[in-house]
């Protein structure tokens, strides 16, 4: 079947068997391999991907479901050779020993603080409780959310700083 | 916030990682990222059955199937003398089923399309014809006389695998038969899996034009991994590169070989172009090798007033259908015999038989030391069942029973020379920083209450580190570890070591002891290992080894360095060697204030301007035979609350204190006592893999076997207390996994304590709630 789907904003056409899962064709279509498979059974997130601003592991998604759909994975967490906040907020707080649930921890994050951008403690072990970390007992994820939050909303509070500033100046 | 990585003096400083910017970014390269060109995908059909004899196998639709290149059963292979393998523990193991299986998800066929999904379809149409035969599921069923006999391939038509023991038999009797009080309590370490998030695999590639196989595997010990193949294959070593890349966790998990690997490397072999193996979750944990599940008694002989005499241990540990412990040769129950703990015994006696039955084989080192978790957990359960006999709180009898600091270093009546620590100092900074006293009222108050609250206390000593070579060995490969350090002109440094990290963080703590040693920043030093063609020869990463061995290599290897650029230091200086001194970032003159010159100033001497006569260059290997092994400790502390209607344990809080010697970086310390205090916490309340009594493995996915998610995880509380190792170079003693080691005992004496108003001893792990929901109700308690 043929798709065309936008992954990290580039636009892609292909040609899937119905039966293959987003997963796979991330990886050994587009060769994106950042999201991780770990369980084959939806219960560890490793592969969580946004599909239209929306967590999902895309290991239960077929890639026919994201035809026509933009799609989101840690490749695209990077802009301009910047470090997203949570990523650098992973590597400030020791939130990861052997790196493979941290693509699928990274994109829930993402969209945790995108529904929730200042969640309480409770809210992230909740928000994150479809991921499965094997190495770090969670705590310092937990701290890394918290941090790219305040950083992520003290940005936003200076980008709209920025903006009421240009429209003074334009009045 | 941890430091940059351009700190100078890194040792004891918590440095950034070096390895997350590219984890981060999704840039890693794990085995099933490995894509090349041509490259076949190879799916493996399964036993049903956990004791079949095999009549007929089919493969002819199989081999019809579209995309598929070889279909492979055991026959095939028995015909290259490959349908059987080695084991790490001396025995022997299938690789594809030829007779009869052993245990359900035994491997039977294997077969390689151009497609995983292709090779999936394929194996569905292999048909074997079994005929089913009587599982024996029960280790005790197993060695009764009229048990089938499992293993047909084997001389001994017995069950039994083996009679270990340890300490003295008469003088430990001699104690008991006199002893004023003798508990004894049987506990049972039930049937775990590491389970790590990327699940096992390989890419076996073999070219045909150089005659070389190179073997991409997610490895803790490539380097015992290639040698295997060696022996296995009669491939010669030399042809085989074996790369272990990013490792997405190990656990034990990944230091044996498994049958799929054969597999892919024969394909490979076959075919002439790469084979790709990768399992599924349900492969990992019903095929590759558990951990634990030991039937342990344990008896302890005291006097009244609380001063424990002798320990007597039986067990019978279940293998599984093949002895597959990754133990070394001489210690088939790995070192169990650490079951003394932190307790000054006047004796003891340990005795372990090895047992077959129909189920996977193992049983690995899940986080822990060879057989130590189970060591650990059973003499913290039991001192605090004597305890409670003697009416004395649990903290009191440790600590009249802890090996004193003074009697450092301290032969143990199982023979292990402890090399130092200081119990007493430890459990009492626990029992301060937790506020025991006030816990203990709290409890008293909340008992007159009618409400269940616990304190769990566990004061654990773990023994890491092997070697020494003399008495440790991996299929009679001494067990040293090692390191190369190349210093290149421009003072920056490559550094390779024998072991492979899975997420402990060796290429910054290794970075920063070879730093430390030479007088640069962690960011000078690119640490690799897992290569097979360019790192020293070493034993791998299991067993808190890592930092025993191969860390003490590096630190002495820097060393060996630094001794040659002390010399090029003189010649820059124009001084003699002995008026050289160094500060510990630079060499400078002795009464020659402002000549110095740093390492990077020698680095370029080495390579344009040595001193007459002397070699150029400057690197150096080192081969590091440690003369004992380290026995980080701790005192761990639980607090739980549970809840009567529904028998759910609340843990309150956990104190981890922790004695693991010098630290290098205490930011990754503090991050792998979380992670094994929540592999701890998921065996105490989670974890088991069950089998009924036709050998079904009840729990083959994460459905089942349950790992802790966030929500479920308890949080963390940590502190030190540092006692130096006093045989290891920088003083350090490995401790990545007594967290796991120390944890599961102060749990379950958690729930004990607040349920031992009702008369509870012990309850085995997994506590499921279920399980303090029917303690509660057997006794009348109703929310």
């Amino acid at each position: 079947m043929k798709i065309r789907v936008k992954v990290n904003g580039t636009l892609y056409e292909a040609d899937v068997e119905p039966r293959t899962l987003l997963a796979y064709f991330l990886r050994e279509e587009l060769k994106l391999t950042g999201t991780h498979i770990g369980c084959d059974t939806t219960s560890c997130g490793a592969c969580t991907v946004l599909l239209d601003g929306k967590a999902v592991k895309s290991c239960t998604v077929l890639a026919v479901q994201a035809d026509g759909c933009e799609v989101l994975t840690v490749e695209g967490l990077e802009k301009d050779g910047e470090l997203h906040p949570l990523q650098s907020a992973f590597w400030e707080e020791h939130a990861l020993h052997c790196g493979y649930c941290t693509p699928g921890m990274l994109m829930a994050s993402y969209a945790l603080l995108q529904d929730n951008p200042m969640p309480t403690e409770e809210e992230i072990r909740e928000g994150l409780s479809g991921n499965v970390c094997r190495c770090t007992g969670y705590m310092n994820i937990v701290k890394a959310v918290q941090s790219a939050a305040r950083k992520m909303a003290g940005e936003t509070g200076k980008a709209m700083g920025e903006v009421a500033t240009s429209g003074t100046a334009a009045d | 916030m941890a430091l940059p990585q351009t700190e100078l003096r890194p040792m004891g400083k918590s440095i950034l990682r070096k390895e997350d910017p590219r984890l981060i970014r999704g840039k890693g390269r794990y085995v099933d990222d490995i894509m090349l060109p041509n490259m076949l995908y190879l799916c493996i059909l399964r036993s049903p059955y956990a004791h079949a004899r095999i009549r007929r196998i089919d493969t002819s639709a199989a081999q019809a199937a579209p995309g598929v290149k070889l279909v492979m059963t055991g026959e095939d292979l028995a015909k290259m003398n490959l349908a059987w393998m080695p084991t790490l523990a001396g025995d022997q193991q299938m690789v594809l089923a030829t007779g009869k299986v052993l245990f359900q998800y035994q491997e039977v066929a294997a077969v390689v399309a151009e497609t995983r999904a292709q090779a999936e379809d394929a194996i569905q149409l292999i048909e074997v014809d079994y005929e089913p035969l009587p599982a024996v599921v029960d280790p005790f069923k197993a060695l009764e006389p009229d048990a089938p006999i499992l293993r047909e391939d084997k001389e001994k038509k017995s069950n039994h695998i083996w009679h270990w023991e340890a300490g003295d038999r008469e003088e430990t009797e001699a104690i008991f038969r006199d002893a004023p009080v003798v508990v004894k309590q049987d506990v049972r370490f039930q049937r775990v899996h590491p389970s790590p998030l990327e699940p096992c695999g390989c890419v076996a590639d073999y070219n045909s034009a150089t005659g070389r196989l190179t073997f991409y595997v997610t490895s803790q010990a490539p380097h015992v991994h290639r040698t295997a193949i060696a022996m296995v294959t009669g491939f010669p070593e030399h042809q085989i590169h074996v790369i272990s890349p990013d490792v997405g966790g190990g656990f034990g998990n990944k230091v044996p070989i498994y049958p799929g690997y054969v597999c892919a490397i024969v394909a490979s072999m076959k075919l002439g172009v790469p084979v790709k193996w990768i399992e599924t979750r349900t492969e990992n944990i019903a095929s590759t090798h558990f951990a634990r599940d030991y039937h342990m008694t344990a008896e302890i002989a005291a006097t009244e007033d609380g001063k424990m005499l002798a320990l007597r241990v039986k067990t019978i540990a279940d293998h599984g259908a093949f002895d597959a412990t990754a133990n070394p040769t001489k210690y088939p129950a790995g070192l169990f015999s650490i079951v003394t703990g932190s307790y000054d015994f006047k004796a003891a006696f340990v005795e372990v038989d090895g047992v077959h039955t129909n189920k996977p084989p193992g049983g690995v080192a899940y986080r822990c030391s060879f057989r130590v978790t189970e060591a650990s957990y059973l003499i913290e359960r039991v001192v605090d069942i004597l305890a409670r006999r003697l009416q004395m709180d649990p903290a009191e009898l440790r600590l009249r029973n802890f090996i004193r600091k003074e009697q450092f270093p301290y032969r143990c009546p199982t023979g292990w020379v402890y090399d130092s620590g200081d119990y007493e100092k430890t459990l009492k900074l626990a029992l301060e920083r937790i506020g025991y006293d006030e816990l203990r009222k709290e409890q008293a108050e909340k008992r007159a209450r009618g409400e269940f609250m616990g304190i769990g206390i566990s004061t654990f000593t773990e023994i890491v580190g092997a070697g020494p070579a003399h008495s440790f060995d991996i299929l009679g490969i001494k067990m040293f570890d090692s390191a190369e350090i190349r210093v290149h002109p421009t003072g920056k440094v490559i550094a390779r070591l024998g072991v492979r990290h899975q997420g402990q963080g060796h290429e910054t703590t290794f970075a920063q002891i070879i730093a430390e040693e030479l007088g640069l920043s962690a960011d000078d030093v690119l640490i690799e290992e897992g290569d097979t063609d360019t790192a020293p020869y070493g034993l791998g990463t299991y067993g808190s080894r890592s930092t025993p061995t191969a860390g003490a290599a590096a630190a002495l290897c820097g060393r060996r360095i630094r001794e040659k650029a002390r010399k090029i230091a003189a010649h820059l200086l124009e001084v003699g060697e002995d008026d050289v001194v160094w500060d510990g970032t630079s060499f400078s003159a002795k009464g020659l204030p402002g000549r110095s010159v740093t390492m990077k100033d020698v680095a370029l001497a080495a390579y344009t301007n040595v001193p007459e006569g002397m070699e150029p260059g400057l690197e150096a290997t080192y081969y590091y035979n440690p003369p004992n092994l380290t026995f980080p400790n701790g005192a761990y502390i639980a607090v739980v609350d549970i809840d009567k209607g529904t028998g759910a344990v609340k843990v309150r809080r956990f104190l981890a204190v922790d004695d693991c010697g010098n630290v290098i970086n205490p930011m990754i310390v503090e991050g792998q006592v979380h992670g094994g205090l929540t592999e701890g916490f998921a065996i105490a309340f989670m974890q088991d893999i069950p089998y009924d009594a036709d050998g079904n493995c009840l729990a083959p996915n994460w459905m089942d076997y349950l790992v802790p998610t966030s929500l479920d995880t308890p949080k963390w509380e940590t502190d030190r207390t540092v006692t130096p190792s006093p045989h290891h170079p920088i003083g350090a003693k490995g401790v990545g996994e007594s967290p796991n080691v120390g944890s599961p005992a102060a749990f379950v004496n958690a729930v004990v304590d607040a349920l031992s108003p009702l008369g509870v001893e012990h309850i085995d792990m997994p506590i499921y709630p279920w399980k303090v929901w029917s303690i509660l109700r057997e006794h009348g308690i109703e929310e």
